[in-house]
């Protein structure tokens, strides 16, 4: 088998038109993933059972089953219930995007929930105490003193859940979105050249990941700042 | 001090970690302007007694009373303790992820309602009373251990404290930077301000203390002035332990 890279520079810009439903696809699940991660997180150091153990089921759920599964479940799913078809999210629930998102969301709000919990325990416990000193309350103590330094912790294990999330959603192409995977599919049916079609499509991710992680890092050591140098 | 009305009453409190008995029976009065010096073996009650005093730690027995709040689980007797009550730790707990003058800010801001102006001239008046007014833009990871602490200190200041506690507040420092905040302590107590002040000290204690606890066990063994402490120690366990401290 002889790869003709002609072939990959001339599939990149069709494939390429897949990016924008990739991007997207990877900015609604994140943004859904930290506010979920963020609901759970708060549910769970909150002391109280009844929020704590629906959070650890979640959590427990989504880290524990394939995300190509959750998807499925979720695109077959919905449809079953008669009061989602009901509802007047239905236009959108039906649609294979907005599936990908809630499964994807979920998904990577599972992890980045455990994430966060590991940035919250590494706060230092003298700082909540010196807060408590000072007479802030407990909500206070958490968003000015624990959150920001929990956040900066977080950063370098969120950096490679936010790359986890990008490469999840070539499975939307499984429910038939045209993100890059899937225009890269509908091309190789086309032209019966995988080889050189995948090949542009890893091109495509690798590039964005590339970029995640440059932001991330940058945003990563602007976190850093105040941290001493060489510590 | 006779005569002045206590601002700090520590009646029997009993303190315990599991089966570990961590006080014992601790009574203790402070009076307003006193100095007490807290002093005793690693492990022997000093930092839970203190941290019981602004409600750090739960007390399992007795009553402690402040500026006239009983600390009890009433969560509004707490927050009043904690607004008049200032704290100083071994290892300064300054806000890493906040510069000197936004440490000072934040709980006069958030628990005083103070607008940013008011705020930050409080921390300007306080970073000038313990000598660092131009740190006031940077992180406390670049200061000295010296120049933390007195930002501690200062933050704790800006609340405006009737009591200050300090938790061995030069423990942690080198050598050479245990004055510059002994100093600023020795002119809080001179300015008349409450001190409770768990330090090995000697001679800090000695200028400034009004009265030393010893304690040892989880129990007070002595109460008494320094100089009668420092002269005629009543107990073989506080002569043991004066030796020790004087020996180095
Ligand atoms: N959270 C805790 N859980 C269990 N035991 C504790 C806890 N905090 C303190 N203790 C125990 O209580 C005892 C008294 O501790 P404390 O910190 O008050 O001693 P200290 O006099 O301040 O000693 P040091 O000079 O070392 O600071 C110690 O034996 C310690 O191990
Ligand atoms: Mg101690």
């Amino acid at each position: 088998m002889t790869l003709d890279p002609q072939l990959i520079l001339d599939s990149l810009p069709l494939i390429a038109q897949g990016l924008g439903i990739t991007l997207k696809l990877l900015l609604y699940s994140a943004l859904f993933g930290i506010g979920l991660a963020i609901i759970t997180l708060v549910m769970r150091i909150s002391g109280r059972w009844y929020l704590s153990w629906p959070a650890q089921v979640y959590i427990y759920f989504f880290r524990g089953t394939p995300i190509l599964v959750q998807i499925f479940i979720i695109y077959y799913g919905l449809p079953q219930f008669g009061f989602i078809r009901g509802s007047i999210l239905w236009p959108i629930l039906r649609e294979p995007f907005a599936c990908c998102v809630i499964a994807l969301g979920l998904n990577s709000g599972a992890y980045v929930s455990e994430i966060l919990r590991g940035g919250v325990l590494g706060v230092d416990k003298g700082l909540t105490e010196a807060g408590k000193a000072l007479g802030l309350s407990s909500p206070q103590r958490f968003i000015y003193i624990t959150a920001p330094i929990a956040i900066r912790l977080s950063l370098p294990a969120y950096s490679n859940e936010f790359i986890s999330t990008l490469k999840a959603t070539a499975l939307a192409s499984t429910v038939t979105l045209m993100d890059v995977t899937g225009v890269a599919r509908t091309l190789v049916s086309q032209t019966y050249a995988p080889y050189e079609i995948f090949i542009a499509a890893a091109i495509l991710y690798l590039a964005f990941a590339w970029i995640s992680y440059v932001a991330l890092a940058w945003l990563e050591a602007r976190a850093s700042r105040y941290v001493k140098k060489g510590n | 001090m006779s005569g002045a009305q206590p601002v700090i009453v520590l009646d029997k409190v009993c303190k315990n970690f599991g089966a570990f008995r961590a006080l014992i029976n601790v009574s203790l009065s402070v009076s307003k302007g006193e100095k007490l010096v807290v002093c005793g073996p690693s492990g022997s009650g000093k930092s839970t007694m203190i941290r019981c005093i602004n409600r750090l730690e739960e007390h399992d027995g007795g009553h402690i009373i402040v500026n006239g709040h009983e600390l009890t689980k009433d969560s509004r007797n707490i927050d009043a303790v904690r607004r008049e009550v200032g704290m100083v730790f071994q290892n300064f707990n300054l806000f890493p992820h906040l510069t000197v003058i936004k440490n000072l800010m934040l709980a006069p801001r958030l628990v005083r309602h103070k607008n940013k102006d008011e705020a930050r001239a409080v921390a300007m008046k306080y970073l000038e009373r313990v000598r660092i007014p131009n740190q006031a833009d940077k992180y406390p990871s670049q200061l000295s251990g010296g120049q933390q602490q007195r930002v501690a200190i200062a933050r704790a200041l800006c609340m405006n404290p009737e009591i200050m506690l300090f938790d061995e507040p030069t423990s942690a420092l080198d050598p050479e930077m245990i004055a510059e905040v002994l100093d600023v302590m020795t002119d809080l107590a001179r300015d008349g301000m409450t001190m409770v002040c768990v330090t090995h000290e000697m001679g800090f204690a000695r200028s400034v203390a009004d009265k030393i606890v010893f304690m040892d066990a989880g129990e007070i063994v002595e109460a008494a002035t320094p100089e009668a402490f420092f002269t005629k120690p009543q107990t073989e366990r506080a002569r043991q332990f004066l030796s020790q401290i004087l020996a180095h």
